[in-house]
């Protein structure tokens, strides 16, 4: 009894700080998934949320600024202002058009400034008879590892 | 030949349900004749598959354009290496794979068993065809790849027509790793059906004892080392086209694949558990279940896009078709857990806190919460979405912050576990087996500091890694001595000698190495920096010890693309070491298909990672971005090892009378090889 009552000490001791060690990580990176017209809909603290928005880049809006790009995203009519401030380069797949989803969080201008950035490109497979293909998707995104 | 397929897959449908039902009614009357036709139907199934594919081939080869796939995956200047991976480039191509694989698998069983476990196989069998009839199902009435194109022409008929080309394959996916990656991953997701099918099986039948353990114990093996290899090869895909500079992004499908792996692992350990000592049996049945379960859900998140990926292939229309075969599995597994569990009672229970059995329990303990870890980050948006009406993701920071420490846990069990005895470990012994590997910790860890590796976890897995390192290096000399002692053979040869006599355990212990070698690996991603910069040509910038240098940028045409190239000239001190040429190519018609090739310089030390960033739109200069990742090469030789112990783990166990026979003295008593093998082989792994 005395031998089950140590693993049960251990195990408790082993699950409990793993849990706060997710707790903890849980906090730090949870993102929001909302589309542009909820993003527009949010009202007090939950615009301070880090998320992630989906759209389509509007053609011609691309511009490359000292430090950052700025381009519009467009869904159901709704359309978002973006500037991207991450260092990594932006996708091959980021052209006009394409779908992109954006990382970040809401500057007090109403502009969304986002971390980071992927894009798939729409137009080549998704055209393609029978085509349930995957878009060649890149991104922004790096790990810590 | 797209009728020979679609013909041949519909058979093989047929000829699995009969292998099913069929089976079903021979388990009830035992019927000689119904027991052999219904493993030769499922054998008949396998090889109709492995036709069905070879058509889709000959159709890719032949570049059929009036197949819808084909289209899709494929165009005429595709080089033939290409053409193959074009097979699982898409959804319906990849689907067959799998139920390709899984025949070669299922085949392999049939055959080498079929004269043998006259009592199990016939439930083996239902449960290998009721896997089968599921993939079969997508392959002929969902995700059809001989569907050929038609259009509605003017007077409103449908009508076949055929495409002058091709849209190609994802730039993607040509490289060649992608031609090798994912036949292993799936080897490994579809392997893991045979442990799976033999474990119920045994529990349906009731069959008596560890025989199912023993039977499997290769296939797990080897259903183990694909999925090693393919995380790995996917992880080096990653690195080296993507451009990231990272190769592990706790992307929703990197942890599909990662998910079976864990919980495979812990039941490639837990086993002997069973072997040993009789305990462990539910848990190890379970295990065994979850593995599978997870393999089909790591194929159901790849191919589903549940979960949005950088992977992720299109919405599609096998969700519910896999969310319904899980839970059908999971309602069988359960069922048969339910009726039979008096089957499964332990025989011991856990004698102290250091010992052998603890260690285990402690290992599988730690694999299970990473693999619960891993599997609600990854599904925390689907979850999140039912319960709160929020779509919530959780990032890299939540998975390092869980795996981390437990990945150390883990590898530090890995040092400890084996060198513990069964029962109780006395402290004389753990003085004696842990003195010198503590001593190799610290100094690893000592060398690290002063080598600027600082950062505490970091230090704590290369402590681990001296430790670890140490210990095995220990087992084999303490056994290799014995072996010299008794033989006069070299140290070399005796070491050679001790692993061939218990290939499992040895074996096992090169795979530890392995892994030691990929968390040094792991150890220097906390020290990765990297630099950008718009460069004019002859313009330099310095990264670690390293001058990069612009030289001059060209274009190279190939056959299916055309790639703009840097020539960076890479010099250490004042010394010029090479020349690396990033790359972006554009492939072959259309604008938007453009890929990144990497150039690397890759050392033990570091990486030196150059990557071609596209043209800066101001001022029109091409932008480099270098990144000086430590260590990760040490990862893929790791890999390497990992291979290799697993391939000595799977060769039969030499009888150390046959080695005896070579010596000089020959003339010994009958009793004395048997007793040479106790007396060299302390408590093991086998």
């Amino acid at each position: 009894m005395q031998t089950r009552a140590k693993f049960g000490v251990g195990i408790g001791v082993i699950l409990v700080s793993l849990a706060s060690l997710a707790w903890l990580g849980y906090g730090e990176s949870k993102t929001y998934y909302h589309t542009i017209a909820e993003y527009q809909a949010l009202q007090g603290s939950a615009r301070n949320h880090r998320m992630r928005l989906a759209g389509t880049v509007a053609p011609g809006t691309i511009k490359h600024l000292p430090g950052r790009v700025e381009f519009v995203l467009e869904e159901q009519g709704k359309s978002l202002p973006v500037s991207y401030i991450g260092s990594d380069p932006l996708p091959d797949t980021f052209v006009d058009k394409s779908q992109a989803l954006v990382e970040g969080r809401p500057s007090s201008d109403g502009k969304f400034v986002a971390e980071h950035v992927q894009a798939k490109c729409a137009s080549k497979y998704e055209s393609a008879p029978g085509g349930d293909r995957p878009a060649p998707a890149a991104s922004t995104q790096q790990s810590s590892m | 030949m797209d009728v020979f397929g679609s013909f041949s897959l519909l058979l093989a449908f047929v000829c699995a349900v009969y292998a099913f039902v069929g089976g079903i009614a021979a388990i009830r009357t035992r019927h000689p004749l119904l027991v052999k036709s219904t493993r030769q139907a499922g054998m008949a199934a396998c090889v109709l598959i492995f036709l069905a594919t070879i058509s889709l081939e000959y159709l890719l080869f032949t570049d059929n354009f009036s197949m819808a796939y084909v289209v899709s995956h494929s165009n005429r200047d595709l080089s033939s290496f290409y053409k193959i991976a074009a097979l699982w480039a898409g959804q319906e191509g990849s689907l067959l794979f799998w139920s390709t694989l899984l025949s070669i698998y299922i085949l392999s069983v049939l055959i080498a068993y079929r004269n043998k476990n006259g009592e199990l196989m016939p439930y083996v069998g239902v449960v290998l065809a009721g896997v089968q009839i599921f993939f079969l199902t997508l392959n002929n009435f969902v995700e059809n790849p001989f569907k050929t194109l038609a259009a509605v022409n003017a007077s409103g008929v449908l009508t076949p027509f055929t495409r002058m080309d091709g849209n190609g394959l994802n730039p993607l996916l040509q490289y060649p790793e992608m031609v090798i990656h994912p036949p292993n991953l799936y080897s490994g997701y579809t392997g893991f059906t045979i442990p799976f099918a033999f474990a119920l099986a045994a529990l349906l039948a009731r069959y008596p004892g560890e025989k199912w353990i023993h039977l499997t114990r290769k296939w797990t093996m080897i259903a183990w080392c694909f999925q090693s290899v393919g995380i790995l090869l996917g992880a080096h895909w990653a690195y080296a086209v993507l451009g990231w500079g990272g190769y592990w992004g706790w992307d929703p499908v990197e942890n599909a694949s990662l998910l079976p792996w864990l919980s495979g692992t812990a039941f490639l350990h837990s086993v002997m558990m069973q072997e040993k000592r009789g305990m462990m049996k539910v848990w190890n049945v379970w295990l065994v279940f979850s593995t599978f379960l997870l393999c089909i859900l790591g194929t159901f998140l790849t191919r589903s896009g549940v979960v949005s990926s950088v992977h992720a292939f299109a919405n599609s229309q096998i969700g519910p078709w896999f969310v319904g075969f899980m839970l059908i599995t999971l309602l069988v597994c359960f069922v048969a857990y339910f009726k039979n569990r008096d089957y499964l009672k332990t025989e011991n229970l856990l004698d102290s806190m250091v010992s052998r059995e603890s260690s285990f329990l402690f290992n599988n303990l730690l694999f299970l919460v990473a693999c619960i870890a891993v599997l609600s980050g990854t599904l925390f948006p689907v979850f999140s979405e039912w319960f709160t009406n929020n779509r919530i993701s959780v990032g890299a920071p939540f998975f390092n912050k869980v795996m981390i420490p437990i990945g150390l846990a883990l590898l530090f069990l890995t040092g400890v576990g084996p060198l513990l005895a069964w029962g109780r470990t006395s402290t004389d012994s753990l003085k004696r087996n842990f003195g010198w590997p503590l001593l190799a910790g610290v100094v690893s860890a000592v060398v690290a500091f002063f080598l600027d590796y600082r950062n505490a976890y970091s230090l704590v897995c290369l402590f681990l890694c001296g430790f670890v390192f140490w210990t095995i290096v220990l087992e084999f000399y303490r056994g290799a001595k014995v072996i010299h002692a008794r033989t006069g053979m070299s140290m070399m040869l005796s070491a050679h000698e001790l692993a061939m006599r218990n290939t499992r355990r040895y074996g096992g212990y090169v795979v530890h190495f392995g892994m030691v070698l990929i968390f040094l690996g792991l150890a220097g991603s906390a020290f990765n920096s990297d630099v950008q910069k718009a460069m004019n040509i002859g313009d330099s910038m310095k990264l670690g010890p390293y001058t990069l240098i612009l030289q001059s940028g060209d274009t190279k045409v190939d056959k299916n693309y055309t790639a703009q190239r840097m020539i960076v000239e890479v010099l250490k001190g004042n010394k010029q070491i090479m020349m690396l040429y990033p790359e972006k190519r554009q492939f072959q018609g259309t604008e938007q298909a453009a890929g990144t090739m990497v150039a690397i310089y890759s050392t033990l030390r570091e990486d030196l990672y150059v990557v071609y960033a596209g043209m800066d739109p101001e001022a029109n200069v091409p932008v480099i971005h270098a990144f000086l990742n430590p260590l990760v090469k040490w990862i893929w030789l790791g890999g390497v090892w990992v291979v290799m112990g697993t391939l000595l783990a799977l060769m039969p166990n030499r009888r150390a009378a046959l080695a005896l026979a070579g010596v000089a003295q020959p003339v010994v008593s009958p009793a004395a090889p048997a007793l040479t093998t106790t007396a060299t082989l302390r408590e093991g792994h086998d």
